[in-house]
């Protein structure tokens, strides 16, 4: 077992963790997180992306004791006073989400990107999001949010 | 006060669903925790056939954690039923018994051989290495036509056989326009690919048919991946007999009937539970061997059971979709109209026959002919027992197979007779009708207008500078070479009528429930049997009632996916929710209306056929100050004292629907592809969809119904594709080598509509949830074998991979220069079955 | 889907991670992005009883002007590297490959230091440190030394780095004002491995061509340098780029498997080699 501490959503935890538990599971398990979801094991699909320093990260391929001393976003982080942020704003507006299965990977991936290029074109969002599986909407609408919430931010 | 009211259908407003979804506040089944809750996970079987010789999970339950372990001789008397099939297509079908953990032999890799049951899955995963079992492998059946031959291996011993069931229908003389001698003579040209069989033959009957096409076409395993993997919860029913059991499914209200066949529970002694469910697309259209075995342990143990799998369990365990060779041909005179169809088929079953695995395929068998008008259509069906996974409902379920059969043949008649593809279908569409009409199988259509889709898509695409581009790329000998694919669809949708079902031979009626309850505070809640998984049935249903009872959307809150809450339903599969249950929502709220004009004459002391209603106020004819809300009508009913004499109280109305036919919607869509011809990539450049739905509740919604079915045609056509190798080992065990498509790989999508209403319900309303699925595999490979036709190509199988594509230049360039090569891309992939190292 | 227990240590400088190399043997493993390590452990593939987490090398993670090259430490990550601006000034090929590696999320963690040492030759990188011809700094018990990247990958999966070794920096060249380049990848989904890869570098010498190096990604064991091309262009015009390509494929030993036949890898690498080249002279 080893002592971990990060931060997720702004809240400080401390736990012993055994080393080979991987992040997802302890964020759903340990934190009680449930908007992380795994899709895949495989770090395709993208449903259990996080943000890890603001950075999008798959965290069924991240084992926790490797977040020890960092911060961790999930999409239960993302809302200001209970504002909901641009993005999902933006993936409500344009049916970007069905069953909503990957909407939090999605969500959180396409956040992590803006901040990387906040004028992307259609394309570049296209091949942003290619660690990102959705099966449901075929990604048209998924990337229209994606413009909206560019437009918003940047 | 005289203002419109708002109407909501039609709009496509935001859905209700996704504030929890976006937010991360979704129910999925594995957030659900319970106090003493034990984690299940099996052991699996790494072959496909063999004999358990030696099984002992006693040093398995040593280990730290583990609760319990079990072998299939241990729980057998739980599952007096196994797992049940619903679906007898002949009388002489073969049902294996499915157990839900093996006792003898293993029949697929991931067939299951014990369970263990641990605190934690971590625990349950680490117990699995510390059971010994010895297998002695068998050879395993992996190839259908080498299944049929005699002496082949067997599934099943005990049938002898591994022909599950022959399926027969003939409309009309078929053999009369097919038997022909050995020679075509100058009667016609017979087209003959290279994956024709060779057993032509002709009589008299073939001076009728100019052409004849003859073709084999390979449906290839799909794996249906939803997002999220399967899941339940399974637990003892705190202070009642029984269980309950929260399970990632598309139908609680089948769940609960199979459950309690499978184990003996009673079946008011059970309740299920969908909650946020992740995708289903078919594959939770079942019941699984690993629901039963949670509520057989849930039972054992008198403790919380979770079962979750992860995706190479979900790749091997959750079933496969198509899985179909097709030999098919079409016969038609020299103006291209077609004279008949014949159709033979071997059908995938796998090894065991999960819900409706034999039916699959007979439920496309009368779509066969697809949008065209002719006489003389018959089919042949063998279900086919194998060593692999089981196969069941795929979106589309039956109708992609037909439809990419004839839409494929169509491009193969047009380009023997040098006609425009598009033409050839005009030639061969019915008149626009509004009214039911028999299709060559004797299905009866409800409505079309396929000239009109047609019409609108050539439009749209802009065709004739399409084709010229097309005719500059060619004259350039550009590598990059411009294709054109075009499929017109028709998709049954609206399961069904009970009586058309049990045609079928599938168990269990095809109606649906809706309860309206206008509750004593104004608000609406609709309980509906239809069990959505991202379909969004929340908002339509709400758009539908709202419009019914003059409120809001907002007023209206919609329970599904509970048996305990909703206590009938048929649930959601088969593009049937809103052509049925939307429709039983419809008509619920309008025998609320009905009774609350009762009341609302009684409250105004009018004569009842005086009163109006609208814009969510009841009034007196010509008096419309003479009025009363129907919030304050809920609440006279709800209170009951001063009501007619002799009425119930409380608004509360259900309906059950039983639709008189199936709808079929339908439409036009059109490909366009650049082939690079130097790599064989393929580029979807555009793609137009027009498609009749019959009028729309909510334009967003079916848009992206649209979307998302494209993606997952398209996906079968580039993209996907099952392969086992000749153990009948899963190589596509996970997503790493299962092909779905990214953002990357997929186009924005050119959608229009028209609007055909249905003569079957009083909306109108047709389904939308597979046509993507259904007009987009043969519009894509029509495209590009298009392409590719100066070469002398004429075919090549899905998915047309960059391989494939190459391989079938590269053959054609070599038969052009007189070197005859076989090409491994065309029926050597059968079932996905992979031939050897290097294709 | 779980892997195996396993202990782990945090490696607190290169020093420390060579000395738990030592202490825990054969079994331990070094943990850098883990996007290759990682699932083939949820696969129970590997199980190693130790890892040894060189995350929080920050020290490690750099790129630095070296004057005629550039030193990029072993934990950069893929992300800093497409990002990085002396990286695009001076060898805009390692940027641009990393941008095509995985996806953005497996970019943030993976290392170029973990993809060589990984050695799997359907890689991106490895190839194209092999067409820069780059060399990789190593640091083990008996102290520093350099080898070149030619000399690093030995077989599939198998590379010059001794069991108590770690890959500190590995430098590549500053490509000169007249040297074009290119990486192109062909692969089934954009995230996908590489079907085949090509990199290409190529001096510009007085309108033909002075110098080509190119190096193929899953065509063999290894990257493997087109060796007849690259011989059949030195002092060739851009004319000749079409046929010499015809021999990229020779000396090379592609497998066979679901994305493509070793025929087909063979027809690719001709392709792509012939495109890289051509997209590298108008660069």
């Amino acid at each position: 077992m080893r002592r971990i501490q990060v931060n997720v959503n702004g809240v400080t935890y401390e736990h012993e963790v055994e080393p080979r538990l991987l992040l997802v599971h302890y964020l759903r398990e340990g934190l009680n997180l449930t908007g992380t979801m795994v899709g895949c094991n495989t770090s395709n699909c993208g449903a259990c992306t996080v943000l890890l320093n603001g950075e999008s990260v798959k965290s069924c391929t991240l084992f926790a004791v490797q977040a020890d001393g960092h911060e961790i976003t999930t999409v239960q982080g993302l809302q200001t006073n209970g504002d909901w942020h641009p993005m999902q704003t933006a993936f409500h507006e344009n049916h970007a989400l069905q069953c909503g299965y990957c909407t939090p990977g999605m969500i959180l991936a396409s956040v992590s990107y803006l901040k990387e290029n906040p004028n992307p074109n259609e394309e570049d969002i296209r091949e942003a999001l290619e660690g990102n599986y959705c099966r449901c909407t075929g990604y048209e609408n998924i990337v229209k949010a994606v413009q909206q919430a560019a437009g918003q931010t940047s | 006060m005289t203002q419109a009211p708002e109407r909501y259908m039609g709009n496509g407003i935001p859905r209700k669903e996704d504030p929890n979804l976006v937010t991360g506040k979704a129910n999925w089944t594995d957030n659900i925790k319970l106090p003493g809750m034990v984690h299940m996970t099996m052991l699996r079987s790494p072959f496909a056939r063999a004999k358990v010789t030696k099984l002992d999970v006693s040093a398995a339950l040593e280990r730290p954690g583990v609760v319990a372990a079990f072998t299939g001789a241990d729980l057998a008397e739980e599952w007096p039923g196994g797992v049940p099939c619903a679906a007898v297509v002949t009388e002489e079908q073969k049902t294996p018994f499915f157990p839900p953990i093996v006792t003898d032999e293993v029949r697929h890799v991931g067939d299951v051989v014990a369970v263990v049951v641990a605190s934690d899955r971590y625990a349950a995963q680490d117990a699995l290495e510390f059971i010994e079992v010895d297998y002695e492998p068998l050879p395993a059946v992996v190839n259908m036509e080498d299944a049929l031959k005699e002496g082949s291996p067997l599934v099943h011993e005990d049938f002898g056989t591994n022909e599950c069931f022959t399926y027969t229908a003939n409309v009309g003389n078929t053999d009369e326009l097919f038997d022909r001698t050995d020679d075509p003579g100058d009667a016609g040209a017979e087209i003959r690919g290279p994956e024709v069989q060779g057993q032509g033959d002709t009589d008299e009957a073939f001076r009728r048919a100019n052409v004849v096409i003859k073709e084999r076409y390979i449906q290839q395993r799909l794996l249906p991946t939803a997002i999220e993997p399967r899941a339940s919860v399974a637990y003892p029913d705190p202070g009642h007999d029984g269980y309950v059991i929260y399970t990632s499914t598309q139908v609680p209200h089948l769940a609960k009937i199979v459950i309690s066949l499978a184990t003996g529970i009673p079946e008011n002694q059970i309740r299920v539970v969908a909650p946020d469910v992740g995708g289903g697309f078919g594959s939770k259209l079942n019941i699984y061997r690993e629901e039963i075995l949670a509520v057989v342990l849930a039972k054992r143990l008198g403790t919380p059971v979770k079962f979750v799998e992860d995706r190479s369990e979900n790749y091997q365990a959750t079933i496969h979709g198509r899985g179909q060779i097709q030999d098919v041909e079409l016969a038609a005179d020299s103006d291209g109209k077609i004279l008949g169809m014949r159709v033979k088929l071997l059908d995938d079953m796998g090894a065991y026959l999960q819900l409706l695995t034999p039916v699959i395929a007979i439920s496309g068998a009368a779509m066969f002919p697809g949008v065209y008008t002719f006489d003389a259509f018959s089919i042949e069906i063998k279900g086919v027992f194998t060593n692999l996974t089981p196969t069941d409902a795929y979106r589309g379920a039956g109708r992609p197979e037909a439809c990419y059969a004839i839409e494929r043949a169509m491009d193969s008649l047009a380009r023997e007779l040098d006609m425009d593809p598009a033409e050839i279908r005009r030639r061969n569409f019915y008149e626009p009708f509004d009214e039911p009409t028999a299709n060559p199988a004797g299905l009866m259509y409800d409505s079309f207008n396929l000239q009109a889709a047609l019409d609108r898509a050539v439009e749209l695409a802009d065709y004739q500078s399409l084709r010229e581009e097309q005719r500059r790329r060619r004259e350039a000998n550009d590598p990059v070479q411009l294709g054109i694919g075009f499929s017109t669809y028709t998709e049954i949708c609206g399961l069904g009528p009970s009586h058309a079902l049990a045609g079928l031979g599938i168990g269990g009626g095809g109606w649906e429930v809706a309860s309206v309850r206008m509750l004593v505070t104004g608000k609406v809640e609709v309980a509906t049997g239809t069990s959505p998984h991202g379909q969004g049935h929340e908002t339509s249903w709400s758009q539908i009632a709202a419009d019914v009872l003059g409120v809001t959307p907002d007023d209206v809150e919609v329970l599904h996916g509970d048996t305990g809450t909703v206590p009938f339903g048929r649930d959601t599969y088969g593009s049937r929710s809103l052509a049925v249950g939307g429709i039983a929502v419809y008509h619920a709220a309008n025998k609320v209306i009905e009774k609350g004009k009762k009341i609302a004459a009684h409250m105004l002391e009018a004569a009842e056929e005086d009163i109006e209603f609208e814009g969510g106020k009841f009034s007196v004819a010509g008096s419309p100050d003479q009025n009363v809300g129907i919030g304050d009508v809920a609440g006279a009913a709800y209170l009951g004292n001063d009501l007619p004499e002799g009425m119930e109280p409380t608004l509360n109305e259900t309906m059950t629907f039983d639709p008189p036919n199936f709808t079929f919607p339908f439409g036009a869509h059109i490909c366009v592809t650049e082939v690079d011809t130097e790599t064989g990539a393929v580029k979807i450049r555009d793609y137009i969809a027009v498609d009749d739905c019959g009028p729309v509740i909510n334009p967003t919604i079916v848009d992206g119904q649209l979307h998302g079915g494209l993606a997952q045609g398209i996906a079968q056509a580039l993209y996907e594709g099952v392969i086992y190798d000749e153990e009948g080992n899963l190589l596509t065990a996970s997503m790493v080598n299962y092909m779905i498509p990214g953002a990357p790989e997929l186009p924005n999508y050119t959608l229009d509509r028209t609007v055909t209403p249905s003569p079957s319900n009083p909306l109108g309303v047709k389904g939308v949830g597979e046509a993507g699925t259904i007009g987009a595999p043969p519009a894509v490979i029509n495209s590009v074998v298009d392409a590719l036709s100066p070469m002398g190509i004429r075919h090549i199988d899905m998915p047309a991979s960059p391989m494939r594509v190459w391989k079938a230049i590269q053959n054609a360039q070599g038969l052009q220069s007189g070197d005859r090569q076989e090409d491994a891309s065309l029926g050597a992939s059968a079932a996905g079955i992979k031939q050897g190292g290097d294709a | 889907m779980i892997p195996m227990a396993f202990d782990y240590e945090v490696a607190e400088s290169v020093d420390h991670a060579i000395d738990l190399l030592g202490q825990h043997g054969e079994d331990s493993k070094l943990l850098a992005g883990g996007h290759s390590l990682i699932p083939i452990m949820r696969l129970r593939l590997a199980a190693p009883t130790v890892l040894i987490d060189l995350g929080r090398l920050e020290e490690l993670r750099y790129v630095r002007d070296g004057g005629d090259h550039l030193a990029i430490g072993a934990m950069t990550r893929h992300r800093d590297l497409l990002f990085n601006d002396l990286v695009k000034e001076h060898c805009g090929i390692v940027g641009w490959t990393a941008g095509l590696l995985g996806d953005p999320s497996v970019q943030h963690r993976g290392t170029l230091g973990g993809t060589l040492s990984h050695g799997d030759s359907s890689g991106d990188m490895p190839s194209v440190i092999t067409a820069l011809e780059g060399e990789l700094t190593i640091k083990g018990p008996q102290g520093e030394r350099t080898v070149e990247a030619a000399d690093f990958f030995q077989d599939y999966m198998m590379t010059d780095l001794g069991e108590q070794e770690v890959v500190t920096e590995i430098r590549v060249p500053k490509l000169a004002p007249g040297t074009g380049w290119s990486y192109k990848k062909f692969s089934r989904r954009s995230q996908d491995w590489a079907t085949v890869g090509v990199a290409a570098v190529v001096e510009r010498s007085n309108g033909s061509i002075g110098s080509a190096r190119i190096a193929l990604t899953s065509m063999g064991a290894t990257p493997i340098r087109a060796a007849a091309v690259e011989q059949a262009l030195s002092g060739a015009s851009p004319d000749a780029v079409a046929e010499a390509s015809q021999s990229a494929d020779e000396g090379t030993n592609p497998s066979s498997d679901d994305a493509a036949s070793a025929e087909f890898r063979r027809h690719l690498a001709r392709v792509f080699t012939q495109r890289a080249v051509e997209e590298a002279l108008g660069r």
